[in-house]
């Protein structure tokens, strides 16, 4: 019998707690697969946000630090700063990211710090249970928008890859979606060119991975197709996915 | 031996460079000192003072709140430290920038017209210097020469013309002598 | 031993810390301890270190949570308001069991207050200052040489028992300049031993993982107890304090910083006007040298606390003193100038006159 797949090495034995249906997993294996690929394993150091990604830190198997509510970018530079000869990403949740750690992210950006973050947005609070998220569309409810998000009331969706996008020190910045399987390819894709950017020192690097919250979206949980169907018809309509920026061709 | 001293002027006539000169100087002269400038929110055109300790023992407080001796370099640091002056003490005055006569019977006044012989010299920058020399010749708590040696290590960027300078504008200044 | 020079309290700090083996520095400015960030800026690249201006100082101290973790020796500096923005990220680097040091050039407060000299944070430093169960190893300085010389004792505590560490001191001693000797040999961090803790590359050890949480039952209460024990150990070998006069003194006075500067001034007045006064000046504020007052208060009746704050040290001599003997104040809060006579005064009131228990000053 021929073995055609087995977990990546970068993952360790322990059982995910993630829901079913829920993105985290997918992106989770998706990033160890390019760990093991680049061959980094050994340096690279995992930041885990505060969200449902806060035991990042134990499903890696490398080294991890797991720190305050939207800082990882700041720890991400203290790290690379000090050893930075490590590989050092930032798992970071759109609660994390784009609203508690706004100033965070653009100012890792602004320094273009040689680090790598990965964006999940999934338009929610997943852990708290469901609350509204800065990336929440305006019309989704959630446990404190429970008509519904309105402009007037919130105000709208950010859209991180373009905000990101007019800042010199980002090289490189791309939304992908893990809601098929063709995606989750293009996905990895993505996340293996933000890791080999900072191999190759070459500056900020984010992947923004639309991904599915079933459990809190309301989604009906026997049928997972309908998260990845919200993530088609509504998510992807707001965050449109594509490459935002690219690293200038040397010469 | 102790010398509480507070020097007051407009930011820009290098009140705060006198103090550390001072302090330099006294450090030199093997004695323990103390500078503290005061740093309000201004950072030009605004007053500024410092107080500076040349003592024999340990200092304790760095703030001098009843000096020895008080330069005052302008017209309304004679208003805020006139009164300050222990009794006894020393007010010295530029009476080139000073026109108000202090009040007080119980304290030394001591006239230098420091603009103006800082103008005699060339350059008007080095009226501090003069007030120095003056402090310098009649306190004893140090000396001309010691402020002198101080000049290089606190004015590191200067050309040795412009420490020349104030190294004349010190002696100057020691010329004016309390009756 | 190196010469005597001249230097400001805050650039004697950053100097005496880049001495001691810190490489690497994040902060935002605000005065009154500009100096540091502004020294720092210049020398650590000499040294082949790291400086980051933050865009915060919520970001700074993240960002020492970030080099802390590496083992590397890590520093960050702010002022009252700005230390408060930083007690998070303090928090996760006491439950993370990181060293490092932080610095504040305490001004007036509460709010933006003003940017004088001032004492009140004490509390916020000696009792945590962020959420959650956790010391922070607290020095007060009360010379530009101790500015200078303190950061090597706090690298040396905080990474023996893995915890954060503080150097308090008022925006006085931060703007003052005094003669300082640097008393420690300089540090070179390559010649330290990686901590066994610190995250990094790793050449095929186990993982390593830093953090402060544990969401298993009972879990938390085990990391801290055992975080506890190495307290209890600081406890015991390293405080440090400073007397004068009190080998025949009537009345003690209990003063740190800028105000034990004010105090032995006004020891000395006392004693010129017949009265036996003595200084007791606690040097690490946590662990505070609580057991060495109990002690004094056996024979002196009568002690003195002076800030420059609304009375916060004040609790910890009265714990230290547990109503052995009087415990009076002379506090001065809003970043006021406190003068050796009004000190001396209220000495002469005790003393002479048995005055009431306790005394604020306005």
């Amino acid at each position: 019998m021929q073995l055609l797949n087995k977990n990546p090495q970068s993952l360790t034995d322990q059982l995910m707690h993630y829901c079913p249906g829920c993105g985290h997993g997918i992106i989770h294996r998706v990033i160890a697969e390019v760990m093991d690929e680049l061959k980094i394993r050994n340096r690279t150091i995992c930041i885990a946000p505060v969200g449902c990604a806060v035991f990042a830190d134990k499903y890696f198997n490398c080294d991890a630090i797991q720190g305050p509510h939207g800082r990882g970018p700041a720890e991400a530079t203290g790290i690379k700063r000090t050893k930075p000869d490590t590989i050092v990403f930032s798992y970071q949740g759109d609660g994390d990211l784009a609203s508690i750690g706004m100033a965070e992210i653009v100012h890792a950006a602004i320094r273009s710090e040689n680090i790598t973050v990965i964006f999940i947005n999934n338009a929610i609070y997943g852990m708290t249970g469901g609350q509204m998220a800065p990336t929440t569309l305006i019309g989704q409810k959630a446990t404190t928008c429970p008509a519904g998000r309105t402009a007037r009331q919130a105000g709208y969706p950010i859209r991180m890859c373009e905000l990101l996008a007019t800042i010199d020190g980002a090289i490189y910045l791309e939304r992908t979606t893990v809601h098929t399987a063709p995606n989750v390819l293009k996905t990895k894709t993505a996340i293996k060119k933000a890791f080999q950017n900072q191999i190759d020192c070459m500056g900020f690097s984010m992947v923004e991975v639309l991904s599915m919250c079933p459990t809190n979206w309301g989604t009906r949980l026997d049928n997972p197709s309908e998260a990845a169907k919200y993530v088609n018809d509504a998510m992807m309509k707001v965050f449109p996915v594509g490459v935002y920026k690219e690293p200038q061709k040397q010469g | 031996m102790y010398q509480g001293i507070r020097i007051s002027g407009f930011g820009g006539q290098g009140v705060i460079s006198a103090g550390i000169l001072l302090a330099q100087a006294g450090m030199t002269e093997e004695k323990e000192v103390t500078f503290f400038p005061s740093y309000g929110a201004e950072m030009r055109g605004g007053t500024a003072n410092c107080s500076v300790v040349i003592s024999s023992d340990e200092v304790t407080t760095p703030i001098v709140s009843s000096p020895d001796t008080a330069i005052v370099l302008n017209e309304p640091s004679l208003a805020k430290f006139e009164p300050m002056v222990k009794p006894g003490g020393l007010l010295i005055i530029n009476s080139s920038l000073v026109n108000s006569k202090p009040a007080r019977q119980d304290i030394k006044v001591l006239y230098v017209p420091c603009n103006q012989i800082a103008g005699e010299l060339g350059n008007a920058k080095v009226m501090n210097m003069v007030a120095l020399g003056a402090f310098a010749a009649n306190t004893g708590a140090v000396s001309v020469e010691g402020i002198t040696k101080a000049l290089p290590k606190i004015f590191k960027k200067l050309k040795p013309e412009v420490i020349e300078l104030n190294a004349k504008a010190l002696k100057r200044g020691a010329e004016h002598k309390l009756n | 031993m190196s010469e005597k020079k001249l230097m400001k309290g805050n650039e004697a700090l950053a100097e005496g810390a880049v001495r001691a083996g810190c490489r690497f520095f994040a902060g935002y400015p605000i005065t009154p301890q500009n100096e540091v960030p502004e020294y720092m800026s210049w020398r650590l690249p000499e040294t082949g270190g790291t400086f980051i201006q933050a865009e915060s100082e919520v970001s700074a101290i993240n960002m020492i949570y970030g080099a802390a973790a590496t083992g590397t020796r890590c520093m960050t500096s702010s002022s009252s308001p700005g230390v408060s923005l930083k007690q998070e990220g303090l928090s996760y680097c006491a439950g993370a069991d990181l060293p490092l040091l932080i610095s504040n050039i305490v001004r007036g407060g509460p709010g933006l207050g003003n940017i004088a000299g001032a004492q009140g944070d004490y509390w916020q430093a000696t009792r945590g200052g962020g959420h959650g169960d956790y010391r922070v190893f607290v020095m007060a300085p009360y010379s530009v040489s101790e500015m200078a010389n303190f950061p090597h004792k706090c690298y040396e505590t905080a990474f023996k028992y893995r915890l954060p560490s503080m150097i308090l001191a008022d925006g006085i001693l931060g703007q003052m300049m005094e003669p300082v000797e640097f008393k420690h040999p300089e540090i070179d961090p390559k010649n330290l031993k990686e901590p066994e803790w610190a995250i990094g590359v790793n050449k095929g050890r186990p993982k390593r993982m830093i953090g402060s949480y544990d969401l298993r039952e009972g879990m938390l209460e085990k990391m801290i107890l055992e975080r506890v024990k190495r307290y209890k150990e600081l406890e015991a070998a390293e405080i440090l304090y400073e007397e004068k006069m009190l080998d025949d003194a009537e009345i003690a006075l209990v003063a740190y910083g800028t105000s034990a500067r004010v105090s032995t001034a006004a020891v000395k007045a006392a004693r010129e006007k017949g009265i036996k006064a003595g200084l007791f000046r606690p040097i690490t504020l946590w662990p505070y040298p609580k057991a060495r007052l109990a002690e004094l208060a056996g024979r002196i009746k009568k002690f003195l606390v002076v800030e420059m704050s609304l009375g916060q040290m004040v609790d910890d001599v009265r714990l230290g003193i547990n109503g052995r003997a009087e415990t009076h104040l002379h506090a001065k809060p809003g970043g006021s100038v406190i003068t050796a006579e009004e000190v001396t005064a209220t000495i002469e009131n005790i003393v002479k006159k048995g005055a009431r228990k306790y005394a604020v000053v306005k």
